[in-house]
């Protein structure tokens, strides 16, 4: 797949000297779903502000579709969709006006029909008449999403799109995604939520310190970087690892009925066989024995503090 | 030229005016009633005729631009400034649109409301006065280019603002003594010669005098200085709108 947005050599550096984005690079290929996973001030939200416009790159070149942000802005901004961070919504309109509003803003005829569609795909037909002010937080949201799809934009940023959201609307967004997905709409999510990537998106990106520090495919990644746990539960507690289990480096769960041993799943030797073995000799009987693939939570704590040591 | 983008700027800041519209018109209404009331029956009818015009009606023109000055810049101001506070400006920011159609949109919508403004005291006016205006079409023309004039300082004047404390200091403080100053009640040959000469420093001078000059042919500065005057303020609004939009400054991080 082409790429639909390019982000090459990528710098920002405010005003106070506070270098938010370093010579990032990154392509975004047409028609996935990106997941930016980042800790607070990674400098995701810098990222997607730059490529939206709202922020001024310092250096680099971003192309979108092939053409560049600022001397072809009135294409690019027209296939872009941004839904932000903050609810940031005028309070006294209604839902249509708002809605209509960004399709006219983004140089869209109107056309009823369409926004109809996408109020009713976000569940929010039967408010469309409702002031704003008068929503839930997660209507609100809702309200966001259908104003940047209101101009049939062909990338969209999603940025913390579910968060304050209680667990079934973020089902239903991901639901929404994975429609938008289907018509084709390149998608550019950052997120908290570790499982809402994990859930739904194609490729990983994480940023911390405003550099990428890795983008890879998430089944590949979880794959590459994925550790495994074997858990064993014993008959009889015990109070330490037996000596002759000293080189597993297994841990002993405080009530002493179980060892958890982790391995790398890739390696050519996992060490199953001899622990299994080895336990039989330490005279340990075994009550059960599960396995754990370690999520993508684990991996992206993992990279964020090897990158701060 | 992206007339969709400044349609639906011009539609929305629009609906803000009619949601409040029995304010937005009763306001004016009442506050001129109340002015003809106390400076046109109580004091006026024991002043004399100012230049050959009784002052009920001698007043009207800078009574009409007093209230569209002030309006203007309110309404500009705040227009802008709202999305700002609430953080809407995002859609704006990463909009595919220029300087110049969000300054139609936003101007545009702001010198509508303040023309409407200026015509429901005029129509007040005729209540309480005998007013036969002499040249209309140039009494439009400045009505006109004074709501745009002063909706643009109104716009600068937004994206200036941190705090709504900042958003009505320079209506408070610069505007309404410069507009009570600038002959809205008075004729500047009714001044001392020094404070004659002082007082042509107030660039509201020369719009109170033109548009008296369109209602009683009768002008303290020459008209053709009060429309150079009228103009030149409007294109240094333009170009200071233009370096905002091309630097950023207090939009754009």
């Amino acid at each position: 797949m082409a790429a639909i947005v390019s982000v090459q050599n990528v710098r920002k550096t405010y005003a106070d000297g506070f270098e938010a984005l370093k010579n990032v690079n990154l392509e975004i290929k047409e028609g996935e779903i990106i997941a930016l996973l980042g800790p607070n001030g990674a400098g995701k939200t810098t990222l997607i502000s730059t490529i939206c416009g709202i922020s001024s790159l310092t250096s680099g070149k971003i192309n979108v579709d092939g053409m560049d942000i600022s001397s072809d802005y009135r294409k690019v901004r027209a296939m872009i969709g941004l839904v932000p961070q903050e609810i940031a919504l005028e309070p006294f309109e209604t839902v249509i006006n708002s809605v209509k509003f960004s399709r006219g803003l983004f140089g869209k005829k109107k056309n009823t029909a369409y926004l109809d569609e996408i109020l009713k795909t976000l569940s929010l037909f039967d408010k469309k008449n409702a002031k704003v002010m008068t929503l839930s937080g997660g209507m609100k949201r809702r309200v966001l999403i259908a104003k940047a799809l209101a101009h049939e934009p062909r990338v969209l940023f999603l940025d913390e799109p579910t968060a304050g959201v209680d667990v079934e609307l973020r089902k239903d967004m991901w639901n929404t995604v994975a429609k938008l997905k289907k018509q084709g709409v390149t998608i550019i999510l950052t997120t908290h939520y570790i499982e809402e990537a994990e859930a739904i998106a194609d490729r990983i990106a994480v940023i911390n310190g405003g550099e990428i520090l890795l983008i890879e495919d998430k089944d590949a990644l979880i794959a590459r970087m994925g550790k495994k746990k074997i858990r064993i539960d014993l008959v009889d507690p015990s109070t330490e690892v037996p000596a002759q289990l000293a080189s597993y480096d297994l841990d002993l769960a405080a009530d002493g009925k179980a060892l958890t041993y982790t391995y790398d799943i890739n390696s050519e030797r996992t060490g199953i066989t001899g622990l299994l073995n080895d336990l039989q000799a330490a005279g340990l009987q075994m009550r059960d024995v599960q396995t754990q693939q370690s999520s993508l939570e684990d991996i992206f704590v993992g990279l964020v503090q090897e990158d701060t040591k | 030229m992206n007339f969709q983008a400044v349609g639906a700027i011009y539609t929305f800041e629009m609906a803000r005016f009619f949601r409040t519209l029995k304010q937005s018109f009763l306001s004016p209404v009442l506050s001129t009633t109340l002015y003809f009331v106390v400076f046109g029956t109580a004091i006026g009818s024991r002043m004399e005729a100012v230049d050959g015009v009784e002052y009920g009606a001698f007043i009207v023109p800078g009574l009409i631009m007093l209230s569209v000055m002030t309006q203007s810049i309110s309404n500009a101001s705040f227009g802008i400034y709202f999305p700002k506070f609430i953080g809407t400006i995002y859609e704006l920011l990463s909009a595919p649109v220029n300087f110049l159609e969000i300054v139609v949109g936003y101007v545009g919508a702001a010198a509508t409301k303040s023309l409407f403004i200026g015509l429901v005291i005029l129509g007040t006016a005729y209540l309480f006065v005998d007013l036969d205006i002499q040249h209309p079409i140039a009494m439009v023309c400045f009505l006109v280019l004074t709501c745009l004039s002063f909706s643009l300082l109104g716009f600068i004047i937004g994206i200036w603002a941190g705090n709504f404390e900042q958003l009505n200091l320079v209506p408070m403080l610069v505007v309404t003594p410069l507009v009570f100053l600038g002959g809205s009640f008075y004729s500047i040959t009714m001044l001392p010669p020094i404070w004659q000469t002082v007082t042509m420093f107030n660039p509201v001078v020369y719009l109170i005098s033109g548009f008296r000059w369109a209602f009683f042919g009768q002008a303290d500065v020459a008209i053709g200085v009060s429309l150079g005057a009228i103009s030149l303020f409007t294109l240094a609004c333009l170009a200071f709108i233009w370096w905002i939009f091309k630097t950023g400054w207090r939009i754009r991080s």
